[in-house]
């Protein structure tokens, strides 16, 4: 359960405020990476590679920075219940973000290899579809977050199968070509390991959507199926 | 190299060994799985005209620790004294309902109050040591009784002073004033006083809150230590308090009981929201 009453200390009402808004930002810009670092790789263009990269300083910095503020209210505020479990919650969804700024990192480093070579055909539109996927994910989760919305939450981390299936066609379609040519091997690797970026950019995305479910309705969703969660989300409705 | 890699696989091993249960902290405390100390049923307390507890049902298992929280004036202090029948000594006071322990009812005609008092003790928020030595506190309660036998009250005041985690304090000098003691030693005095006749329900009302820092924890660690031996009902203003020291936890408020559970469960994810509000610090 969570309440809209105002705590008797404003003080501490305006601190899990402000956490809350800055996961929001740090949010804000991680979409942005990802958006970045997919177009990069699309297009081919350096300089978009090379931002992204840049920006990750300030990823790790909104890291660090959330995780001491929300070290400070522990120490100092002792939150219990639904406050208690919004601290814990960033906490842990804080580190997923960090984690896919990492991986748009990774993308923006492959968006570089690429821009070496000569551009297929296809011109890695299954990436794009990947990518365009998972960053929804991301925004809907964000979203979720938000408005502390749970039914979205399960809706966002029920997306992640089909982003998993997604990735599997991909490592297929890769084995063909390269069992076909085995000059398109290297190119094939790189968009292997920007596949799997995507798919782990999902994998976070459902992590950070756990996480709203714990901090709205205090239940420990994490290593079930979507029924399952399903069902003891609504388990006391 | 070969030895390094049989001894990882050998570490691996033993990791997987390790029970999952056996690193949590204990299993989860199940109200329904208890035995019950004190049982209370439809329970009306009224003050003159002002009626202070309304429909109360609760029960409180033996050999646990159970604190009661709430606003002031909610009633938790009321109900608390209501189980060694100390709103007796109130003129106006008027109940209605059950109050049993292990199933005798606590206010029926029969019930002689001193016997009852013996196996329901009671701490206050304030030390009240009697201005005796600290020996003569501790033997009071048996010396009452008519127990004499110099060798048998030696027993039970060491005993009991163990008990309080006051004896390596103290044992040099039993024969002095309580009152010379610090209050956070006058508080654990009290309680050992209060063990030495082995009461079966311990109710503690705020027993820390005159207390600094360090003799708090002292007397939490103290209530952990007691609770084998000892069915505990503790009254506290500090939440953190209740959450570290109790097994359930009595939310009241106006009156009322607005929940009753394991603590771990109410601290984290309270089923009501006035219950959410309190333990927050919100606007109710």
């Amino acid at each position: 359960m969570v309440t809209n009453s105002q705590h008797i200390s404003q003080q501490f009402e305006n601190e899990l405020q402000d956490i809350r808004s800055q996961v929001l930002a740090m949010g804000g810009l991680i979409e942005q990476q990802v958006r970045v670092a997919i177009e990069a790789l699309m297009t081919g263009e350096v300089e978009l590679a090379h931002e992204v990269i840049a920006a990750d300083e300030q990823v790790n910095e909104y890291e660090m920075l959330i995780d001491e503020e929300c070290t400070q209210i522990i120490a100092l505020r002792q939150p219990a219940a639904s406050d208690l479990r919004l601290v814990i919650g960033i906490l842990k969804a804080i580190t997923d973000l960090e984690r896919i700024g990492d991986e748009a990192v990774s993308i923006a480093r492959m968006a570089l290899n690429f821009s070496q070579k000569d551009r297929p055909k296809h011109n890695y539109r299954e990436l794009q579809v990947l990518g365009h996927h998972v960053n929804g994910m991301l925004r809907d989760a964000l979203d979720a977050f938000a408005r502390l919305d749970v039914e979205q939450a399960i809706k966002v981390a029920a997306e992640d199968n089909e982003v998993d299936v997604e990735y599997e066609a991909i490592v297929r379609q890769l084995i063909t070509y390269m069992m076909e040519d085995p000059r398109t091997v290297s190119r094939a690797i790189d968009m292997m390991w920007s596949a799997r970026s995507l798919e782990r950019i999902g994998d976070h995305a459902h992590n950070i959507c756990e996480q709203i479910i714990y901090l709205v309705k205090g239940k420990d969703v994490r290593h079930m199926t979507v029924e399952e969660v399903e069902e003891k989300v609504h388990e006391d409705d | 190299m070969e030895a390094a890699t049989q001894q990882t696989t050998e570490t691996t091993n033993v990791a997987r060994a390790i029970d999952i249960e056996s690193i949590s902290r204990g299993q989860k405390l199940n109200l329904a799985d208890e035995t019950i100390a004190l049982e209370v049923k439809d329970f009306n307390l009224f003050y003159g005209d002002k009626q202070a507890l309304h429909g109360v049902n609760m029960t409180i298992p033996k050999n646990r620790v159970t604190a009661f929280i709430g606003p002031s004036g909610c009633g938790k202090s009321t109900l608390l004294r209501c189980f060694n029948r100390m709103n007796d000594l109130v003129d106006s006071v008027r109940m209605e309902g059950d109050l049993k322990l292990y199933g005798d009812e606590l206010n029926a005609p029969s019930v002689n109050v001193a016997d009852l008092r013996r196996q329901v003790g009671m701490v206050f928020q304030k030390p009240n040591p009697f201005p005796k030595s600290i020996y003569e506190n501790v033997a009071y309660g048996l010396r009452l009784q008519g127990v004499n036998d110099r060798a048998t009250l030696d027993k039970v005041v060491e005993k009991s002073l163990k008990g309080a985690a006051l004896w390596d304090e103290v044992k040099d000098r039993l024969h002095e004033s309580a009152m010379g003691m610090s209050g956070g030693q006058q508080q654990r005095l009290v309680i050992a006083r209060a063990i030495a006749i082995e009461p079966e329900v311990l109710l503690l009302d705020e027993p820390a809150s005159a207390l600094d820092p360090l003799s708090t924890l002292k007397i939490e660690e103290l209530i952990h230590e007691l609770k084998d031996r000892y069915t505990i009902v503790i009254v506290t203003h500090n939440m953190q308090q209740a959450a570290r020291v109790s097994d359930y936890t009595a939310f009241m408020y106006m009156g009322k009981l607005i929940e009753f559970g394991a603590t771990d469960e109410l601290f984290t994810n309270p089923k009501e929201k006035q219950t959410e509000d309190y333990i927050t610090g919100r606007y109710g």
